[in-house]
Order: structure tokens, then sequence, then C-alpha cells
């Protein structure tokens, strides 16, 4: 598939262009530029790695969204064996925003649930960009607790814009979707791990987000509010997005510092959609490795632990009162 | 967030944390309701609860209103006012945040927007967390979460039901992620407090939206809301722009939500103290109080 580049990137796609004019060029030609052609991809290289070197919040959350970014699926296809996907959430629909079910890592079952985007203008309507619906977290919510059941630890895959803001949504409960996840996941008996993979968007990934172990694709985005959404309200317009990320502190480097993200897993250069059998390799062993340390503690640690990180979020002074 | 608010709200209401409402209701001796637009005394209003008289509507009150309203007046100990804010991430964006916390706590006489207060309600021994709407839009960031939190505790350590009044536009996006993660924090205390036993009556008023409704606002044993409350996750107006249509009549009302499911009753303002007395000593196979 031909890579789709992003308006700061426009200097590596004009790059890469010229590569692939000389290339063709090549093919029927009797002299060898096969020197030059290496010279540019160099060249390319070095540029890639420069422009990545120094990449803003807003545009990090432009590869966090970025068309050709592997999805959950692609995660699940690549990482887990032995998928069997489970639908519905046995009251109402079964919501294509996330899926979920059983499968295999590194032969061991696991239980293995994420947000998922569309590719094409079709999927993407079909999976609604992503945004959940109730049924989708009380889907979420059913698997949880089979997992818990059945003592297979619970790997989270979270990559949307948001819950969904619709009439149905709203009609169905969205609210308490999200409000019972947070609640079940704070105090179920056995392991989970989050991993963001692209958009972290809001109460809408937080339902799948409360875990043991947190961790964040290098460009991967977690956030209260969109950089959009944000600025809009308190710049009262959308072009200040980029100061918006900026100040909400948004990617991984950032939240790893605050403390609200455990582990940053690398990319590959120019991001995970360059080389997504990079990216799966890297992520594979960051998995294998925090599950490993989190299976062998005892259920009751693990759950009393899990509280005490979450009563331990925020910050705030304490002021004497007289 | 404080301002998804002024996206919600008709902007007479709207503006700047209740100035205007101060305006509509002036020092006055007479106050209009803004939705029969009955004029009324200032001070039958005060004593009908800051209800209308006339058609029932339930008006916005402070947090120190609503818990001197609900709890007896003796024996009343107030709950994690140590706890105060600050500015993790140094948000600026027209104002600084640091700056918006001042100016809040002058105009509003709060240090943030969630008051919980140890107590009773007729000699039930109770734990009431009350938002501070005028306080940003009663948005939650980490100090509500910390004094939600310290509530809850304190109503497991005296084995107490545990109340909390919702009137909050959501997260507090200056806070950025921390904000989110009072939505995980409050909940998961809640989970400490059901395995105590105790009972949590969640109370939703206007306006309950975003992570406090999709959090602990919820997640009620009993979910209590007033008439006419808007109730939501999210803002009717987000919701317009994104399917295009226009919204049903009533949508995300409390009357709505009742009929939807996602609240057990709605109770007048006036009837809450003896309401949730009998529920509480019910819930609790405690004996009647009258």
């Amino acid at each position: 598939m031909k890579t789709s580049f992003l308006d700061f990137e426009q200097p590596i796609a004009e790059l890469d262009a010229k590569i692939e004019e000389l290339r063709y060029v090549q093919d029927d030609s009797a002299l060898d530029i096969s020197e030059e052609i290496d010279r540019l991809q160099e060249k390319n290289q070095a540029m890639t790695k420069d422009i990545y070197s120094k990449l803003t919040a807003w545009q990090i959350s432009q590869v966090s969204r970025h068309p050709q970014r592997p999805y959950t699926l692609d995660y699940i296809q690549a990482m887990f064996t032995d998928f069997e996907e489970l639908h519905g959430d046995r009251a109402y629909a079964d919501d294509p925003a996330i899926v979920g079910g059983l499968a295999r890592f590194e032969g061991e079952p696991v239980m293995v649930i994420g947000q998922q985007k569309g590719r094409d203008v079709k999927e993407r309507q079909y999976r609604n960009f992503g945004m959940p619906r109730p049924e989708g977290y009380r889907k979420a919510l059913r698997l949880y607790r089979m997992a818990e059941k059945f003592g297979l630890p619970i790997i989270t895959l979270i990559d949307t814009p948001g819950a969904y803001p619709g009439i149905g949504a709203e009609e169905r409960g969205q609210s308490e979707a999200i409000a019972r996840n947070l609640y079940v996941m704070a105090e179920l008996k056995t392991p989970i791990i989050g991993i963001i993979i692209g958009e972290g968007g809001s109460g809408g990934a937080l339902a799948l987000g409360v875990v043991d172990h947190l961790m964040m694709l290098q460009y991967s985005t977690y956030s209260v509010i969109s950089p959009e959404g944000c600025a809009s309200i308190l710049w009262k317009s959308a072009d200040k997005a980029s100061l918006a990320a900026e100040t909400l502190a948004i990617t991984a480097t950032r939240l790893k510092t605050m403390g609200l993200v455990d582990r940053i897993v690398a990319e590959p250069m120019g991001g995970a959609h360059r080389a997504p059998e990079v990216m799966v390799q890297t992520l594979r062993r960051a998995l294998k490795d925090e599950l490993a340390r989190l299976t062998v503690k005892s259920k009751e640690n693990l759950v009393a632990a899990r509280f005490d990180r979450l009563m331990s979020y925020g910050q705030f002074k304490e002021v004497n009162i007289k | 967030m404080s301002s998804w608010l002024q996206k919600l709200l008709p902007p007479k209401i709207n503006r700047n944390d209740g100035a205007a409402g101060r305006k509509t209701v002036p020092e006055g001796l007479w106050s209009k309701c803004p939705s029969c637009e009955a004029v009324l005394y200032r001070t039958d209003l005060e004593s009908n609860s800051e209800v209308c008289p006339k058609c029932n509507y339930h008006n916005r009150i402070s947090a120190r209103a609503r818990l001197n309203m609900l709890l007896d007046e003796e024996g009343r100990f107030e709950i994690g006012a140590e706890v105060q804010p600050i500015d993790p991430l140094k948000f600026k964006d027209s104002k600084r945040y640091a700056d918006r916390l001042k100016s809040s706590q002058s105009d509003v006489g709060e240090t943030d927007s969630l008051i919980v207060m140890q107590g009773s309600i007729k000699t039930l021994p109770v734990v009431i967390a009350a938002f501070e709407f005028k306080f940003m839009g009663g948005s939650m960031g980490s100090v509500v979460g910390e004094r939600f939190v310290r509530g809850v505790m304190a109503a497991i350590e005296q084995k107490s039901p545990f109340i909390c009044v919702a009137a909050s536009g959501g997260a507090r996006m200056q806070e950025g992620l921390f904000s989110l993660m009072q939505m995980a924090k409050t909940s998961a205390a809640l989970t400490a407090l059901s395995n105590a036993g105790l009972p949590y009556i969640s109370v939703l008023t206007d306006p309950t939206m975003g992570g406090v409704s999709a959090s602990f606002a919820m997640l009620g044993d009993v979910i209590v809301a007033e008439p006419q409350a808007l109730i939501g996750f999210a803002g009717p107006r987000v919701i317009e722009q994104t399917v295009r249509e226009t919204l049903p009549e009533g949508f995300q009302r409390s009357e709505f939500l009742l009929e939807h499911g996602a609240v057990d009753i709605i109770v007048d303002r006036r009837e809450m103290r003896d309401r949730f007395v009998t529920i509480l000593t019910s819930l609790m196979n405690k004996p009647a109080i009258s």
C-alpha cells in the first residue's frame, strides 16, 4: 500500500516521490543511477528521523489518527492466535465499534477487547469511527466478567475519539454504561493490561482503561477532551487545536512524567504504520514482560494494588484549616 | 468541564458563574421565575427551598444551601476542606488556570466545587457531598475526586450511608488527564462503600453532565433526580451537531431519564429529607424514623 503522508511530512513525501521517479527512469535506462537512489534514500531516512525527533503534541495527535495506523483487529491478528470474537451485550445489540473475544497470547488464553475503527468509508461508518455506544461498553463489561470467572487476564486495546454523542446512546444510558465499567474494572479479580494504540479519547477510552498496567505507543495520545474540542471551548476557535494539544499534555512522554502511564512502547521511525511488523514485535515483547509480572500476583494483591493506584490519582495541596 | 456548559445552557443562565443570575435576582424584594415568569417575593422563594411556588421550577442552589437543607442543624463537620487545588499543568488559555481558581474562590467563597459534610438527617448519621455549580461549572478536578473519596472513607469508618448531590458540567479540562482519572478514582471508592454494605444515594440536579454523569453520579444504589434537571453524557448542542437532527422534546431531562429507566425516582427538593431517611433506614434495616 502506498504510504499517505501528513501535512508536516510533506518534505518526506516529496523526496519519496523523487526516489520513485528515479527508480522508474532507471528501469529503462543504460545509466546506473542506483548510487543516486541510495543517497536519496539515506537522506529520506535522516529527514524522517529529524522530523520525528521533534514532533509537536498536535503532530503526534495526527500520527495517532493516521488513516493507515494499525487498528485493534490488526494487532489481534498479528499478536494473538485462536481469536474467537464474541458479540453482543445480551440486552440490545452488538456494537461493531468495540470488538472482543477469547484469544491466545504466547500460547496462553486471554480476553482481548478494544475499540475498532474502520479503514475505508464503508467500514468507518460500520465501526462508527470507533465511537462506541452503550451496548459496546456493556459487551466489554460482559467479557470482563467472563474473563474474571475463568481466570483469564484481560488485554484492552484503546483507540477511540470518544464515546458516541448520539440520541440513542443517551436514551440507552451512555453515562451509566461507562460508569459501570469504571466501577467493575476497579475490583475485577484478574490482571488487566491496557494499551493505547492510537487515540485515547476521554471517558470513552477510560471505560477500557482502568487497568493494572497502562502502556502507550510512542505516538498515541490520551486526553480528557480532544484538542479541537478544547480549543473551540477555551480559545473559541478550533484553529488553536495545536496550542490546546500542547497545553493539555496528551502525549505519552508528558503523561509518563505525570505518573499516569506506566510504559511507553517505541514505534518504528515514522510511526507504527510505516513498519507494522516491527511495531508488533516490540509490542509483543512489552506485553509478554508485563503479563508475566502481573500473572504471578495473587488476586487479592492485584486488586488491592489497583485500588491504591486509583486512589493516588490527582494533584492537590493540603493546607491547615483553623 | 465548565465551558461545555456555556455551550449547552441558555445564555442568560450561563454567563460568568451566576453573575447574570444575580442580575435577574437582585438584592431587591422580587424575583422572576425563569420558567413560568411569575413574579415572586424573594423571601417566599427562599423559604420554599428555591422552588417556584407557582410552577414547581427548581432553581439552582449552592452547595452550602443544599447541605443546610438536608442536614440536621447539630453535629455537622466538614470533610476534606484542607484539600485545595493547584495548577499541575500550568494551564493557560485566555486566562491562567491559577487565576481562574483565585477569582472563582473569591467570587464564590469556596475553595473548589465540592463540599463534603458529615452530619445527620433526622438523627440518622450520613455523609453528604454537594457540588457547587458556581465554582467553574461544578467541574471535577483532583480536589473534587479527593474530597469525594475522603467523604466515602468517612462514611465507611462511621458505618453511615453516603449521599452525593451532583451539579456539574463534567471533568475540569484545565487539569488535563488528572481530571479524567477522577472518574476512575471516585467510581473505585464506591466499590469500598459497597463492600462495607453501606448505601449510596446519588442525587442528580441541574445539570449533571459529562465525566460526572459517566462516573459516580450513575452508580447510586438509588438514583434520585430533581424535577426537570438536565442530565446526560454529551451536551445537547454536541449531539445536535453530530446527528444533525432536532432533539426530541424534553430530551435529557429528569422525566426523560425516568421514562428510559436511567433513574429510580424524581423527588421534589422539599421532600428529600423525609424520602432519604425512609429509603436509607429500609436499606440499612433500621427502625423507621418519622
